[in-house]
């Protein structure tokens, strides 16, 4: 349980007490990933399922390693090769994994409020691994946790987000996140890749880069989705990288010891260049680790059903 | 069928007649409309409408029966009988059903298949244009003779300035009046919801207002041009008001309706993803759902529709963005109209019957929506002080797609008369 909620479908149900106590298993999590055999007994006799409708690489992978480190049977559906491709509904096909007794199934789905709409109709807790352009909390707890692992607060700094906001369900989750946990949020992107009434989430809103990044503690850069230009909000990929990329010349308007992060997959040379990503402001790598101690963190808490959610070693 | 209505408040607001009378009807028709009307030892019904409001029976002239196609949503035994139990008398259905109701066959199919089973009049609308492509006009004409009180592409806009320019004048030589589905598509491209705020919040693509203000501007601007009547289905937006307010003063024979749903909820009402608030155009703000009750203040917005749109279960307990749009109406339009609008204070009771049946009636030219000796017998019965809960599944439509479940509200139909017949007593569909 988190929160006395079955499932986890985004940061917005979530107080900051849920988010504090996450955090703090992810570490005790973390600390598992770096022994020589990770393998605890957190999840046995537990199923847990992915079941993606969008294509992804880390979240899926990470989910499953989470699961397998916790001795917890774990399995995929592929949407490609599955009764989805027949036409079955996401309803039947979550209740279907439902009745094989699955303990979690996690979700991604193209469209917003997917997960919640499953959510209701089946016994098994609900992990949200992104709803279209709605939410992704488990890559919002990640990115929480590596800026604390990386400057021991959260509170207080100044966060910017750079990029295609609209589109983005990982900025939204981070506005909420990070300001539940004390911090300033800018967003910064081009007029066309900023939602309606973003502001009213409580963010600073910015046309441009360098205003948004001024002595920003941490820039979490958003991937530029090549299908916007087809779509008609930027002109081109070049442009949008004169404008809105970021390279070493922009990082000076933020703090100089800034953090950036990146929830990949990254397009070098057009939201962010190699020099910036791979330099030592970078945390990419790390929030990739991160990723699985908080998905650890995460089955953990959900597969329990009362009792004490704090983990020990 | 004889039948006596006593002591009811007749109101007729297409004549200001405002009185405790009774009405004498004989067969399908009123006969005697007085003070006191004794016909003891007679054998009739007789209604005691002490305490009842009397009103022409309502009017909904924007529904979907679903019939032929859709029978698993609706059909027009249904749909009818859903409508008796909201006061309606005539409604006037979208062809957008499959086929397509674009050729006189169609029409006369849906005359005579409401006239075998249907609980109430049914007046259908024909396309606009063939297939409801947008290319090429429709026979109006011979649907005109074959029966059509209106023409409409309603769920898709004409997207052609040219074809509805083309529509309009057409369709003005058979006295048809075009009804036009407001939506510039390009602006709305797999949009979910209103656009702002709670787009935003839910991460859902949203519906510009522009999209449907844009094309209301285009509308008003060729009627005005062209001196041909128009009318805008259901208007949603405090701008789509403006500018139509602003035709009407220009003089271009314009004219408008919209839906109880626009002037009761907001974009908030989808909050948790809920399918039954989901509809196209989409439920707007707080400012806009103002605007639209001064729209019906003070004439801008000549009518109440319904836009009665059954789903089944399976269409609306799906994804957010794949659920279907819309929502029935029939029984919940008069209690919204009275609990919205007349408690509130923004309408008398008689403006209320006015948008929901004389107006409808006039702006589709059926000699309906008043109370005079020598006309159809299509009466509703109104409590205007009795409170009900809504409870959709006790709906009589096929659909219960309604975001107004567990709602309180003021008016209960009491009684509907169609053509001198009883249809619904106290309540109950007989």
């Amino acid at each position: 349980m988190i929160g006395n909620k079955k499932d986890l479908l985004g940061i917005k149900d979530l107080a900051a007490e849920d988010i504090e106590l996450i955090l703090k298993n992810a570490a005790t999590m973390k600390y598992v990933l770096q022994q020589n055999s990770k393998k605890t007994p957190h999840l046995q006799g537990k199923s847990v399922v992915t079941l993606f409708y969008e294509n992804s690489t880390r979240t899926r992978l990470s989910f499953e390693l989470a699961a397998k480190y916790m001795s917890a049977s774990a399995a995929n559906i592929s949407v490609g090769t599955s009764s989805v491709k027949k036409g079955e509904s996401l309803l039947d096909t979550a209740r279907t994994v439902d009745a094989m007794g699955a303990d979690i199934i996690i979700i991604r789905h193209s469209m917003a409020g997917a997960p919640h709409f499953v959510a209701k109709n089946v016994r098994a807790s609900i992990i949200n691994a992104g709803d279209g352009m709605n939410e992704h909390p488990t890559q919002s707890l990640l990115d929480l946790f590596t800026i604390q692992e990386k400057k021991g607060k959260i509170e207080g700094l100044k966060v910017a987000i750079i990029g295609d906001i609209a589109h983005s369900r990982v900025a939204r989750s981070n506005i909420y996140a990070l300001q539940k946990m004390g911090a300033r949020v800018a967003v910064g992107g081009p007029s066309t890749l900023l939602p309606p009434d973003i502001e009213r989430l409580g963010c600073e809103v910015y046309c441009s880069t360098p205003e948004a990044l001024m002595d920003a503690d941490v820039i979490i850069n958003l991937r530029m989705q090549f299908e916007r230009q087809s779509e008609g909000f930027v002109p081109s990929n070049r442009e949008y990288s004169r404008f809105f990329g970021l390279d070493e010349k922009r990082l000076i308007y933020a703090k100089p010891d800034v953090l950036v992060m990146h929830p990949g997959p990254v397009n070098r040379g057009i939201e962010i260049t190699s020099e910036v990503a791979d330099s030592d402001f970078s945390a990419i790598d790390e929030q990739v680790t991160n990723g699985v101690a908080v998905r650890m963190a995460l089955l953990y808490m959900l597969a329990r059903k009362g009792g004490s959610n704090e983990a020990s070693n | 069928m004889r039948l006596l209505i006593k002591n009811g408040r007749v109101l007729d607001p297409s004549n200001g007649l405002d009185e405790i009378m009774d009405i004498y009807m004989e067969n399908s028709e009123i006969v005697q409309i007085e003070k006191d009307i004794d016909l003891s030892g007679v054998d009739i019904e007789i209604i005691d409408a002490t305490g009842l409001t009397v009103a022409p029976g309502l009017v909904d002239m924007h529904c979907h029966l679903r019939e032929p196609g859709y029978e698993y949503k609706e059909d027009i035994e249904s749909g009818t009988k859903s409508a008796a139990m909201g006061g309606f008398t005539s409604i006037a259905c979208m062809p957008n059903t499959n086929p397509v109701i674009d050729n006189g066959a169609m029409v006369s199919y849906i005359i005579n298949k409401a006239r075998e089973v249907g609980a109430v009049n049914v007046y259908p609308i024909g396309t606009i244009t063939k297939g409801l492509k947008g290319e090429e006009l429709a026979e109006i004409g011979e649907m005109k003779f074959a029966g059509v009180v209106a023409v409409s592409d309603d769920g898709r806009p004409v997207e052609s300035p040219a074809i509805m320019r083309n529509a309009l004048k057409y369709a003005a030589m058979f006295d048809t009046p075009v009804i036009s589905h407001c939506e510039e598509l390009s602006l709305v491209q797999g949009g979910a919801l209103n656009e702002g705020y709670m787009s935003t919040y839910m991460g859902l693509k949203g519906i510009s207002r522009a999209s449907e203000e844009l094309m209301v501007s285009r509308e008003a601007i060729l009627s005005l041009t062209y001196q041909v009547p128009v009318h805008i289905a259901h208007v949603s937006t405090r701008n789509s008001v403006e500018i139509i307010r602003h035709a009407k003063a220009q003089g271009a024979p314009i004219t408008c309706e919209t839906c109880p749903h626009y002037f009761t909820l907001t974009e908030e009402a989808a909050g948790e993803f809920d399918t039954n608030a989901k509809m196209n155009p989409p439920l707007r703000t707080a400012d806009d759902v103002q605007a639209i009750i001064e729209g019906l203040k003070d004439g801008t917005i000549d009518a109440i529709a319904t836009d009665h749109a059954p789903h089944h279960p399976d269409e609306k307990n799906v994804e957010f963005a794949k659920a279907a749009n819309g929502i029935v109406g029939f029984e919940t339009a008069l209690s919204l109209g009275v609990t919205y609008l007349v408690k509130a204070g923004h309408l008398t009771m008689a403006q209320l019957i006015e948008k929901m049946s004389v107006n409808p009636a006039q702006i589709l030219g059926l000699n309906k929506g008043q109370i005079k000796v020598g006309k159809n017998a299509d009466l509703v019965i109104i409590d205007e002080n009795k409170k009900r809960t809504v409870e959709t599944d006790k709906f009589l439509s096929k659909s219960k797609n309604s975001p107004y479940n567990g709602y309180e509200l003021s008016g209960t139909v009491e009684y509907t008369i169609v053509n001198g017949h009883l249809v619904v007593r106290q309540g109950i569909l007989l």
